[in-house]
Order: structure tokens, then C-alpha cells, then sequence
């Protein structure tokens, strides 16, 4: 009989520690991959500050990220500034302040909608081909070539798409925010009877360039994690079509959720 | 011109190789043969520093790749061509940008002379008149080709093949290999093929080295490797590896 209870704890303690060293084991993988990531955007930023920058490669990227997102962005912009407008103008009149839904609309976009959607949309667009393009590259050899060629593969693939990142999400970011009180101008203006001279002249009082330039900011950091996080996840991805798959889903999801929480660390910083 | 002194590699509790020695003479083409997965690709990675060994050194150019610094090892790289399993073409670039783009990128040389180079290389795999196709246009013999030039435009002294000829048919291989055999015999380069093809690539080589259950059971001439009694090399080079064997290669 005590030999069975001895048996059962000493299973029981078994158990716990084969919990515990996994649970250990689980943490160390994540703290490792976290300083793999962190190391990989320290080097990215490095390789971005010292010449020779591949400037064509640079420009080519910002042409993918930036003129090929300009319609899904300007689609997104519009119908968020419309339904912005559309959403705020019945309470504001309940309040008699319906001269207001220009700033509203405005500093809506330009302190957080515009940024963030721009941001989420960049990320579904661009930062997947960029990681299945990354992925790609690194499963067909085509990294280990550049390699061997003596060329720094980060140098040449990962840094000219975090920069065309880091370029494009503030012009893009601007051109959501305008077209965006455009659409609220559609709406407030035409459709449900404000004056125009109201909706612009209460928006010129109301927005300072304070917003504008925290609306930028926001707009670098995401252009930065989007152009990090796909990189890492693309250059590390596993082997083969579903390797490429995953990494593509998993940068997707990571630089989404990424986006909103950096977002709420640069409002309480900026504004 | 190559040498590797007791190397090891492992991927978690798996271990590839297992104490690796072998040398290769400047000017010899040796071919690298052993069972699937059995770590003859991995070999190669670990020549150039692709890849780091658990133990373990190896020499190339007489220069030790480990102990390189980046500045060494970059220069060290410019003297090795390697021809990939998929050629790892650059898919956005022409053949003829892919051959262009190592000397673009790392050499002084005029638009003119990467010209003239790029059709000189063309020429010798056969391909002049491919250069403003995309890998996507060609056939696998193509690309194998056009790695071929890509890995011979900077001139190295070493080329190391990663199983070339995977994937092509009986034809495509054979006149593949013909052509490393040319190149090899034209250019008095050094060279390590990996291959399966077996007894093909016998006529072409001057060694023979078999990689097996992690460690070089065998370097010898293509004859005496031929004609020796060893079992496992009789196996191989007879194709009567048992089927035991074989799967539990493939499980490594």
C-alpha cells in the first residue's frame, strides 16, 4: 500500500516537472525567436544606414507597395470617410453641432483611421506577396545564391522593402485621409445638406498640424513593422509550398495585431 | 584545393554526418555519391558556409572557412561557382541578367565587357539565343545550363554541383553532364558533382567518394571504386541496395 502512494507521487512529481522543463523549454523558443527577430531588424536598420543601398530595387519596391496599393486605398479611404460621415452627422444635429462633422471626419482619418486602415490594407496587399515572395526566394536557393555571390542578402532583399515601406505608408496615408474627407464631403456636403464653407472652414480651425504630423508618425511605425515582420517571416520561412503558406498567414495575422497595439503606444505618446 | 578533416552535423538528435574526411587535389572533378538524404547536398552547404558543422574543418583555396572572416569568406566565395539542385535562377530576371548579375554586382566591369562575357558563357552552355527569356520560359536542362554559366561568369577555380541533373530525362541528363565534362576538361576547374547518375557519371570523373551512414566510406578512382568488393559500394553501384536500407537512408 505505501508503496503504490510512493509510486503515485513520485508519478505525480514526474508529471509536474515534464510540465514545467516544457513549459521552460516553450518560453525559451519564444524569447529566442523574439531576439532572432529583434536582432534581424537591428541588422535591417543597420544595412539601411550604410551605403551602397540598392536604390533601383528601393524604388521598384515602393512602386509595388505604394502606386499598386493607390486604388485599394483610395476605395478604402472613401467609403470610410462616407460612412464616417454618414454615422456621426444624425448625433451631431441631435446636438446642434453638425458644423462639426468636418473636424470630426477629419481628425478621425488624419490622427487614426487614416493610418491604421492604410496600414491593415498595406499589410494584406503588399506585406503578403512580401513575405511569399521572401519565402519563395529562401526555399529555391535563390538567397543561398546571393550568398555565394558575396552579396549580404539582407542588404539586398529585406532592406529595400522595409524602406519602400517606410516611404510609401505616409504617402499613402495622406492620400486615405484626403480622399477620405472627400468622401465625408460627399455625404455631410451633398447628400445631407451641410454647407460646404462649413465643412472646410470648420476643419482649417480644428486641425492642427500637430495631428497631421502624429498621423505620419503612426504611419512610419507601421510602414516599419509591416516591412520587419514580413521580411523575417518570408527569409524564415520553412520548406516548401506550405512552409511559405504558413509564414504568409502567420505575417498577416502578427503585423495586424502588431499594428493596433503599436497604435495605441504612439497615440499615447504623440497626442 | 579542398579538404575536410573530421566533420559532424546534426539537426537536433539527428546526426548527417558523422566524422566527414575526404580531399580534393586542385584539378580533379570527383563525384559525390551515397544514398538520398544522406547528407551529400548538406556537404556542400558546409564547404561554401552555408551552413556551420557542429565539429569539425574544412579547407578550401588553403584558406580554413571557419575560421574566415566575412571579408575572407566573400572573397574565398568569388573563387567557388556552385550550380543549385533547382538552379535557384532569379525568377524576375532575363538569363541573360541572371548570368550579368554577379559581375554587375560584384566586379568593375563596363556594360561592354559583361557583354562580351554573358554571350561568351551563353555560348559555351548553348544558350545564346535564350538571353532575353525568364527561368519560367525554359526547360530544366535550360536552367541547369543557365546556373551553369551563372556559376563560370566570375571565373572560379572550384564549381561544385548539387545533384544537376535531378529531375531531367535520360537525354536532358546525359547531354548535361556532357557538357560539365567539357567544361571541366576546358577549364581544368576543380569540382564536386553530387549525383545519381550512376555508372554515367563515371566516364566524367577522376575520383569517386560515397557517402554513407554519415561518414566517406570510400575515395577512389572510378575503376578501383568499381571493383571494389565492399559490399555497400557493390550494392550501390549495382542498384541492389536491399530495400531495408534504402528506406532507412531515406529516413535519415
Amino acid at each position: 500500500m505505501i508503496d503504490a502512494i510512493t509510486s503515485f507521487i513520485e508519478d505525480k512529481r514526474g508529471a509536474k516537472t515534464k510540465c514545467i522543463t516544457s513549459m521552460g523549454a516553450a518560453l525559451m523558443e519564444e524569447v529566442g525567436r523574439l531576439g532572432r527577430s529583434g536582432m534581424f531588424l537591428c541588422q535591417t536598420l543597420l544595412h539601411s544606414l550604410t551605403p551602397p543601398i540598392k536604390g533601383e530595387r528601393v524604388l521598384r519596391q515602393t512602386w509595388f507597395i505604394g502606386w499598386k496599393s493607390m486604388l485599394v486605398i483610395a476605395l478604402t479611404g472613401i467609403f470610410t470617410g462616407m460612412v464616417v460621415a454618414l454615422q456621426a452627422f444624425p448625433t451631431l444635429r441631435r446636438v446642434g453641432s453638425e458644423a462639426l462633422l468636418g473636424p470630426l471626419v477629419s481628425l478621425s482619418l488624419i490622427r487614426e483611421l487614416g493610418p491604421v486602415l492604410t496600414a491593415l490594407m498595406v499589410t494584406g496587399r503588399a506585406g503578403s506577396a512580401i513575405v511569399a515572395e521572401i519565402g519563395i526566394m529562401r526555399t529555391s536557393e535563390q538567397i543561398d545564391a546571393l550568398a555565394l555571390m558575396g552579396l549580404n542578402p539582407l542588404r539586398y532583399v529585406v532592406v529595400p522593402n522595409v524602406l519602400a515601406s517606410l516611404l510609401a505608408l505616409p504617402v499613402l496615408t495622406v492620400v486615405f485621409d484626403v480622399i477620405g474627407i472627400l468622401g465625408g464631403y460627399l455625404v455631410g456636403v451633398r447628400l445631407l445638406g451641410l454647407s460646404g464653407g462649413t465643412y472646410f472652414g470648420e476643419m482649417s480651425t480644428h486641425v492642427e498640424m500637430k495631428d497631421i504630423l502624429g498621423g505620419i508618425y503612426k504611419a512610419l511605425a507601421f510602414g516599419l513593422l509591416i516591412g520587419w515582420v514580413c521580411c523575417y517571416k518570408g527569409y524564415h520561412s520553412r520548406f516548401g509550398a506550405e512552409g511559405v503558406s504558413a509564414a504568409t498567414t502567420q505575417a498577416v495575422v502578427d503585423t495586424s495585431v502588431l499594428i493596433l497595439v503599436c497604435d495605441y503606444f504612439v497615440t499615447a505618446a504623440v497626442f | 584545393m579542398i579538404r575536410v578533416d573530421d566533420l559532424w552535423k546534426s539537426f537536433g538528435s539527428q546526426e548527417v554526418l558523422r566524422g566527414v574526411s575526404f580531399e580534393v587535389p586542385p584539378g580533379e572533378f570527383v563525384a559525390l555519391i551515397g544514398g538520398s538524404g544522406g547528407g551529400k547536398s548538406l556537404l556542400l552547404k558546409l564547404l561554401v558556409r552555408l551552413l556551420k558543422p557542429d565539429h569539425g574543418r574544412i579547407w578550401v583555396c588553403g584558406k580554413e572557412v571557419a575560421a574566415s572572416s566575412r571579408k575572407e569568406l566573400e572573397s574565398l566565395r568569388s573563387r567557388i561557382g556552385f550550380v543549385f539542385q533547382g538552379g535557384a535562377l532569379f525568377d524576375s530576371m532575363t538569363v541573360y541578367d541572371n548570368v550579368a548579375f554577379p559581375l554587375r554586382e560584384k566586379t568593375s566591369l563596363g556594360e561592354k565587357d559583361i557583354r562580351r562575357k554573358v554571350t561568351e558563357e551563353l555560348e559555351l552552355v548553348g544558350l545564346r539565343d535564350a538571353e532575353h527569356k525568364v527561368p519560367a520560359q525554359l526547360s530544366g536542362g535550360m536552367i541547369k545550363r543557365v546556373a551553369l554559366a551563372r556559376a563560370l561568369a566570375r571565373d572560379p577555380e572550384i564549381v561544385l554541383f548539387d545533384e544537376p541533373t535531378t529531375g531531367l530525362d535520360p537525354v536532358v541528363s546525359r547531354a548535361v553532364l556532357d557538357l560539365f565534362s567539357a567544361v571541366h576538361r576546358r577549364l581544368r576547374l576543380t569540382g564536386i558533382l553530387v549525383s545519381h547518375e550512376i555508372p554515367r557519371i563515371f566516364e566524367i570523373v577522376q575520383k569517386v567518394a560515397m557517402l554513407h551512414e554519415g561518414r566517406i566510406v570510400a575515395v577512389e578512382s572510378p575503376g578501383r571504386f568499381c571493383a571494389s568488393p565492399d559490399p555497400v559500394i557493390q550494392q550501390f553501384v549495382n542498384g541492389k541496395a536491399s530495400a531495408r536500407s534504402c528506406l532507412k537512408e531515406e529516413l535519415v
